[in-house]
Parts: C-alpha cells; structure tokens; sequence
C-alpha cells in the first residue's frame, strides 16, 4: 500500500511532458554503479489491517500501566493526561504543520506556545520559556553550555543527588566543549552538601541541582543559591512542575536558569520518548537562550500578532556562532504540557501537589510499618522517596512484579556500586488509589520475608 | 488581478487562554484524598509556594473551543500543499497515530525490565534493520530526538573514532549550501568548519575540496541529493578525498527521501548517516517536533555509537539492553530516544515495504521535475539540471521587476498555499526552495504552478499587493523586528512596559528553514 496518488495515466502524461518515456530516466543524475536496483532487503508493504494487526500484536507482548500498578518514576511518571488532550493535539492543523517560519499561516501553534512561555515563566519563577528542548536531561546539558558561555568558565558542579540519566547525557555533551563536570556528593538528607558544593564551586560555570532531589527529597535551593552565586557560578535548578502549586518557584530562590522535564504534564510514557525539555532563564540571559521562541508583536494593521524572534541566536542565522544547534524541538509536547496546566489551573495544580504529597508520604509510612523499609535519607520529599528494604532491591521488585506491581526503581540499576543495592526509589502520583499502595506495601512485605 | 485567495484559516483573533480566566471556573479535578493529608509542616514553609501561578481558570468546554479556534488558525499539510523544500511535508499516515496510541507503546515506562518490554524492543530491533537495509549502513541508534541531534551524535561519533585511534583532528568540511544545523553542531562537538564552496553547477567544487583535505580534517559532512536538490554525482571522488587522509564521511539525510530504494549512502562511501524520520517515513511535524534523527553508522564505528542499543539475543529469542564498553560516546537522550515516533515510523515502513518505498523516490522526483518544468519559463532555476526530489528557483528576475522571493511566497498564502522555503541555500539570491513530496496529485501542481505564474503577472499590474501580502491570512505581514527589539516572550497580568533590548536581528534575507 502506498501514499502517492498518481494514476499510470498521470504518470504517462507527466513523463511525456518532461520529454521521458520511463521513469528510471528521472534517476540519471545518479551515476550507473551508485544505482541501487534490487529489492531492498525489508518485506513487501502490508495493508493498513495487517500492519495494525502486526503491531498490535508486538504491543501485546509489552506490560503496560494499565497491566502493572505504577509506582515507578525516576525522570518519567504515570500523571493523569487530561482526556482532552490528545484529541485537541492531533487536530491535524497542529499535528502536520512544520516550525512555524511564516507567522500568517501557523498564529494557531504561536500562540499556543506563547501560552506555553507564559505558563512555564509563571511555573519556574523566571521572565523567559523558550518554546521546548529535546527532554529533560537535554535541557541540562543546553543549561550548562549558557553557563558556560556567560561566565567563560569551564567547570560545573553537581550539587546534590542529580538523576544518573541527565548526567549521562550532560557527560556526553561535555565531550565537545570539553567541560569539566564535578560531583560535590550528597548529605544525610540525600541533597546538596553545602560545604562540598562551596569547595567545588571555586571557578565553577554553574551548580547544578535537582529538585526535589533524584531521591525525591526537597533541596534547599535557596542556600544553593547563595553558595553558588558567592562563587560567581550560576545556579541551574532542574526542578519538578508538577511540584509548583505547593513548592516555591526556583526563580524565586535565587536560580538562575531552571530546566525540567515537562513529561508529568499532558504527555504519556511512551517508554521514554516523545517528552518535553523545558528551558527558562532572566532577561539579561535572553541573547544565549537556546532554540526557539515566541514572542508578541503587531501585524501591518497593529493586531496583535506572535512570531517567531531573537533567531540571531539560532543556527539557521548564526550558523557556527549559534547557541545551539537545535532546530526541530519538540512542540506538540510542549502544546500537551500547556493544555494539561490549563485544564489543571492554579487550583488543580496546587491539588495535584497536596494530593502526590500526602499519597507520597502514606506509601512510605506503609513500607516502613508493613515491609519494615526504613528511609534512605531524612530530609522531606514531595512524590518520591527513597526507601532501604534490607533485601536486594531488584529482586523485590521482580517478585513483586508478578503481584502486578511495578515497584519503583531499584537505585542500583543507575547508581551501581554505590552500596545502595537495598534501596528502592518509589513513585506515587494522583492516579495512586489507597488500596493499590496498601497492596504494594503488603507485597513488598511478602518479597523482603521470601528475600530473607 | 486575479481572484486572490481561497481563505482557509480562521480570521477572527482568538484572545489568550489568560484571558479567557474567570476567577473560579476550572476544569480538571483531583480525586477525593484518601488518604490522610499531609500535615501542614511536610514542607518547610521557606520552601512553600508563596502565591500561586497565574493559570488560567477556564471550563474544560471553553478550553476545547479555544485550542480548537487556534488550531483553525493554522495551516498544515491536513489544510492543503505545503510544499516546504528541504522539509518532505508529505501527508502523515493516520494509521501511524492509532499504532502510537496502543496501550502497549503508549503506556510502557522507559526504566522497566526488559522481561516487560520484549513488544518495544522487538519493534526497535526490526526498525533497525529496516533503517540499515534503506541505509546500507551496519547499526543505529535511536536516541537522538531530531535531525540536528543526530548530526551531534555523529559528530561526536567521528571524533571518539579519531581520538581512539590517537588523533585529535580539529576541523570538519561543509558546503556552502549545507543547513545552518551542520555547522553549529560542528561547533558543538568542538571542531571549527571549513566551508568547500560550490561550482557553477551547484555541486561541491571536488578541485577545491582536494586543495582542503588535510590529516587536521575529522571528516566532511554533506546532504546528497544536496541542498539544491541536485545529486552530488561525483560523491565517490568526494568520498576518495576525505578518506584518503583518514576523514570520515557524514550523510545528512534531509533529502533521503529522493533516493529511497534507488541508491543508498552505504554505497556511495558514506560512514554516518543520520535520518530524519519526521521528514522520509512521513511522522507529523507537530509544529516544530517532536521529530526523530536516528543514526546509522558504518561496522567499524559501531562500537562508538551511544550505548545501551535494543539487541536480539539469536540463541534464546529474546530481546534485551546491550550497554556499550569504554569507546561509545555516551547517551545522547535521558531515555531511549522518541519512541513514539519510531512506532509511527515502522508503521509506515511496514506499510509502503521494500515495493512502496521505491515508489516513494520515484513519485518525489517526478512530481519535482514536472513542477520544475512548469515553472522554468517564468521564473529562473538556480542552477539548470535535472532536480531530484526539490529544486531551488531564484526570483532574480522578479526583483529586478519590484517583487522580492520573500513577495512573491507571502502572496502564496493568499493562493491557498503554503509557500516554499525562501532565502535558502544561502549560496542563491531570491531563493525560493520547492519540494512537492510524492503524495500530491498531478491537479495540485498544476494549480500551484498556475498561481505562481499568476503572481508573477501581477508584478506588473498589482505590485502593491505582493509587496502587502498575504491580505486574507489571519495576520498580515507582522513586525519581526520590534518583536526582537521589545522583547514580550510571554503575557502579563497588567500587560506592563516591556523592557527595551538592544537590536541585533541577523541580516534581512533570513532564510525560512
């Protein structure tokens, strides 16, 4: 089954008046010994029945959510997404236009992505959204190279327990401009240690922290803040928007440029990808903002009018002098992080905080009455926690898969070697019923005693 | 003056979902706690949000009907041509979306065991080997989420070979007519660019680039059919030059798309080749991405490529994580790329198969030579030669008679049309890049032709109206330049002054890509 349209007629008429009679002549400015004439090694094309039935029955053959209890996070989480989301984001207008580079045609995404800016500024606590990175730990490597070309520095720090995935790929992007990463470590409470971060700060680009922590304990970021900026670093805040109706703005305390993964909102899982980077900064850092963004004007008439602006920065003006190369981003998750903020308002998002809160802390009670778990750390945390089971932390987790659980993620699974192999880093969103977390604590109980 | 305009976008100005706010109204709502809530000190009030962020409080009805009003205020493929050059804006299959929404991909977490994700795996590996059959390349990595993330990763790529191998080379060579994105992911894997200019033909000057290589060059990276839409036909001659001092050779795959199933960059002398799978197997563009630049490299750089990629282990049948030893260069993507779309992607390949995908080059290149063919009496061709999948007009004569390219596509819209990218490749004046993609009929370019002919007409009878256009577009021509000088990136409450930044917009030819 095909796409193109054209009849062997149209295809006639349109060779004859080219002067052709077939179409390998269309081909002839490929040279003879490039030309690729056999059948590509792949199988012949399916109807539209067959290759959802094929894929269908691929997609059987994963558990999803829906099969296993979601307690699982680390950097993904299983969030509500407002129904109507996705019924809006694949509304064809949205869903097959490009990047809007003619503003007369594409007002429709401008604007939605101008409400995006508006809603991550007042989120983050800071003036400046731009309109999406690739996903989280893409948004901290674009952070550390504003850092880095604002203070001419070439060092950053990791303050604090930094999810092992966004150092992963920071440590990729570093390879290029050759920044020096440098790990300050973590206290008792599982966040930055003051102390280390303020050694390792001495002629530092930037401190970075997560917050909450990748354990899910609450930083201070204001004390960060201090250290850092006493170093003349900045302060790069990776912090959780779903967290924002009940913790304070990062802005607000002292970060300087704040990045997140924008997934908890209006996005699924999809094992991983497609998410949303979320990039926001000050006014006097606009100029080194990387990607795109959207800004107001007025059109010939003076009606208001969205473009998109400051693209001197961009690598299609600048080329190598850009502030990176990103050109596709990724705006229709973007667009579905801004209708779920919208569908939530400021009531609903500071619900979602109080409820993930007070779910996130009656698990952890459970675990540790029910499974005998004790907390890894003793510093607050808002929806995830770190608990230590006494038994190794994968293999609960295998056992209890077979209950229908997905526990939560083994530390060790990204911090191997870090002596933490009991420790289980469990996720409790809104979606999370009473029953389910009662009977994930009986389970885990059940795994430890079998583990004993 | 002919009869402008088939108005297809929504006219009346949407006000912003802030202002839609009515103190009160909501839409979504948490379920009743049950359990106890948290007590009032499980935050630290120094960590306490201290006022709320001014969301807007709108009804979920008032909120369908405003994203709906914007959507009718944007254009995509769905509303009609879009023939966007350098871009493939093909019709996205919507199979593709019921494939995407499956509970089995759509809902699977990136961080479970691989005993849960065997469905997941089982398709990456299989579109792994599709990419490599399409390529002729060795493996891939799905991680990077858009074309210019994979050149970085390839570029990355290129230099730990070059540095395992004891060398740290410094430069890499571009064309002049290369995507902005070649050069500043270059700079971003920490090489400077050499530019090799382009001969009177449109094609990479192969003297000047001999005169170039040097042991100090990492490797060359180039798009083929290139930017112009010409294939580079003497590529082997290019591939010679650089490997013959050790350099590697990068394929940008924007323009893969004219030659699926007909030649492949594997034969051509290619080591890396990144795909753009939001352009080539047809996923939708979302405004802007979520996209997929996939990679594919050749068997000795696949050691380098970032680490873990999806495996089958032939002895037991199962798939698994292969993490890669000390010379991969790491992970491009937190998880494992934009799974979504490569489930999009391999329902596509499935659907066109070894046959249909064949197809695709052969109608692409058709429908560019036929459109080319229409339009070459009126306006000029960059450069005289038979086009691949896209060719790039300059509207050189149109200027001298008082319309510039960027009013000549700016009066498209008035047409019904999106228009084509303008002002790129840089190496042309007046550039109008047209590339029509395989899934239009043979009526929408002629009438496409027919309005550009048209337009052209009106230079000399309605001036004024190119220079206004677009008349019936939702907006008209909006003031780019007080955009960047008084910057306003997002709504305020009491809509106060916006502060004053000092102008230093690039040169007036932007080019729209």
């Amino acid at each position: 089954m095909e796409f193109a349209p054209h009849t062997d007629d149209d295809v006639r008429r349109m060779l004859a008046a080219l002067g052709m009679s077939s179409v390998d002549e269309l081909f002839a400015p490929i040279p003879e010994g490039l030309r690729y004439d056999r059948e590509l090694e792949i199988p012949v094309g399916l109807s539209e029945i067959e290759v959802l039935r094929d894929l269908g029955a691929i997609a059987a053959k994963n558990r999803s959510a829906d099969d296993l209890v979601c307690f699982l996070g680390a950097g993904a989480y299983d969030h509500h997404v407002p129904s109507m989301v996705w019924p809006l984001l694949t509304r064809g207008e949205f869903a097959t236009s490009y990047t809007p580079y003619q503003p007369e045609m594409s007002q429709g995404v401008l604007q939605a992505l101008f409400e995006y800016q508006t809603m991550i500024s007042e989120l983050v606590g800071l003036e400046i959204s731009n309109a999406s990175l690739y996903d989280g730990g893409s948004a901290v490597a674009e952070a550390v190279h504003m850092a880095t070309a604002s203070t001419g520095r070439k060092a950053v720090v990791l303050g604090g327990a930094v999810n092992p995935l966004y150092v992963s790929v920071l440590r990729t992007a570093a390879r290029g401009p050759e920044v020096e990463i440098r790990e300050a470590g973590w206290g008792s409470g599982g966040t930055a240690d003051l102390d280390a971060v303020r050694d390792a700060a001495a002629d530092a680009a930037a401190v970075i922290v997560q917050h909450p922590s990748f354990f899910g304990t609450l930083e201070d970021v204001a004390a960060v803040a201090a250290v850092a900026h006493e170093a003349g670093a900045k302060l790069i805040v990776h912090f959780d928007l779903t967290s924002a109706g009940v913790l304070e703005a990062p802005g607000a305390l002292g970060a300087d440029i704040v990045v997140a993964e924008g997934q908890p909102l209006g996005n699924h899982l999809n094992f991983g990808g497609p998410y949303v980077g979320v990039i926001a900064c000050g006014r006097a850092d606009a100029r080194r903002l990387p990607g795109r963004l959207v800004g107001e004007t007025a059109d010939r008439e003076g009606r208001r009018a969205f473009v998109l602006t400051l693209q001197a920065r961009e690598q299609h003006i600048r080329r190598e002098k850009a502030t990176s190369n990103i050109c596709t981003n990724q705006t229709l998750n973007a667009l579905g992080t801004a209708i779920a903020l919208a569908w939530l308002g400021p009531n609903g998002l500071r619900e979602l905080g109080e409820t993930c809160l007070a779910k996130s802390r009656y698990a952890r009670d459970r675990l540790i009455e029910l499974a005998g778990a004790r907390a890894a750390f003793d510093a607050p945390h808002f929806k995830e926690f770190t608990v230590r089971l006494g038994a190794d932390a994968t293999r609960v987790c295998e056992r209890v898969a077979g209950d229908g659980y997905l526990a939560g993620l083994p530390i060790s699974r990204l911090l191997p070697g870090a002596g933490l192999d009991d420790a289980l880093l469990v996720a409790v969103t809104e979606r999370r019923t009473r029953e389910e977390i009662d009977g994930l604590a009986e389970a885990v109980a059940r795994a430890v005693k079998e583990e004993a | 003056m002919s009869t402008p305009a088939r108005p297809r976008l929504a006219l009346e100005e949407e006000p912003l979902v802030f202002e839609r706010s009515r103190p009160g109204r909501r839409a979504g709502r948490m379920p009743v706690l049950d359990v106890p809530a948290a007590p009032s000190d499980a935050i630290p009030t120094s960590m306490r949000r201290g006022s709320a962020p001014r969301l807007p409080e709108v009804s979920e009805n008032e909120l369908v009907r405003h994203y709906t009003r914007l959507s009718q205020r944007n254009y995509g493929i769905d509303t009609g041509f879009y023939p966007l050059g350098s871009c493939s804006m093909k019709y996205n299959p919507k199979l593709a979306e019921d494939a995407a929404a499956m509970a089995g991909f759509r809902r699977i977490h990136p961080l479970q065991p691989e005993s849960q994700t065997q469905g997941a795996l089982q398709l990456l590996v299989e579109l792994e080997r599709t990419l490599c059959a399409i390529t002729g390349m060795a493996g891939v990595t799905f991680q990077p989420a858009a074309g210019a993330h994979g050149e970085l990763t390839g570029l990355l790529i290129m230099r730990a070979f070059h540095e395992h191998n004891g060398q740290r080379r410094h430069r890499v060579i571009i064309p002049d007519s290369a995507h902005g994105t070649n050069p500043a992911s270059v700079t971003l894997a920490g090489y400077t660019t050499e530019e090799v200019p382009s001969d009177s033909r449109g094609l990479v000057d192969v003297e000047a680039l001999e005169r170039m290589v040097s042991d100090d060059i990492a490797g060359l990276m180039i798009t083929n059919p290139n930017t112009l839409g010409l294939f580079e036909e003497n590529i082997e001659r290019v591939a010679a030059a650089i490997h013959s001092v050790g350099g590697l050779l990068y394929y940008d795959g924007a323009n893969l798309n004219a030659i699926l199933g007909r030649s492949r960059p594997g034969d051509m002398g290619f080591d890396i080749v990144h795909m753009n799978l939001h352009k080539t197997f047809a996923t939708p563009h979302g405004g802007g991405g979520p996209g997929a630049g996939p990679l594919a490299v050749s068997e000795r750089l696949v050691p380098f490529l970032p680490g873990p990629r999806p495996v089958l282990d032939e002895k037991s049948g199962r798939y698994g994580w292969l993490e890669g030893d000390e010379r991969s260069i790491g992970r491009m993507h937190t998880f494992w790329g934009n799974f979504g779309i490569l489930v999009r992607a391999s329902s596509y390949a499935r659907t066109l198969g070894s046959d249909g995908l064949r197809h695709v080059a052969e109608r692409a290149v058709l429908n560019a030579n036929y459109l080319a063919h229409l339009l070459r009496g009126t306006f000029d061709l960059a450069f005289d030669a038979p086009p691949m999948h896209e060719f790039v007009l300059t509207a050189r004569k149109q200027k001298a008679r008082g319309a510039k390219a960027m009013d000549v596509a700016k009066r498209m819209l008035d047409y019904g049309f999106h228009a084509p990218t303008v002002y790129f490749p840089l190496i042309v004046d007046e550039a109008m890049m047209v590339e029509p993609t395989e899934t239009e009929t043979v009526e929408t370019l002629d009438a496409f032709a027919e309005a550009l002919i048209a337009i052209d007409a009106e230079i000399d009878t309605a001036i004024e109206e190119l220079r206004t256009a677009p008349h019936t577009a939702p907006i008209s021509r909006p003031d780019e330049a007080r955009a960047a000088r008084d910057l306003k990136p997002r709504w305020y409450p009491d809509d106060h002054a916006v502060a004053h930044l000092p102008s230093n917009e690039g040169p007036a030819q932007k080019p729209t890509i």
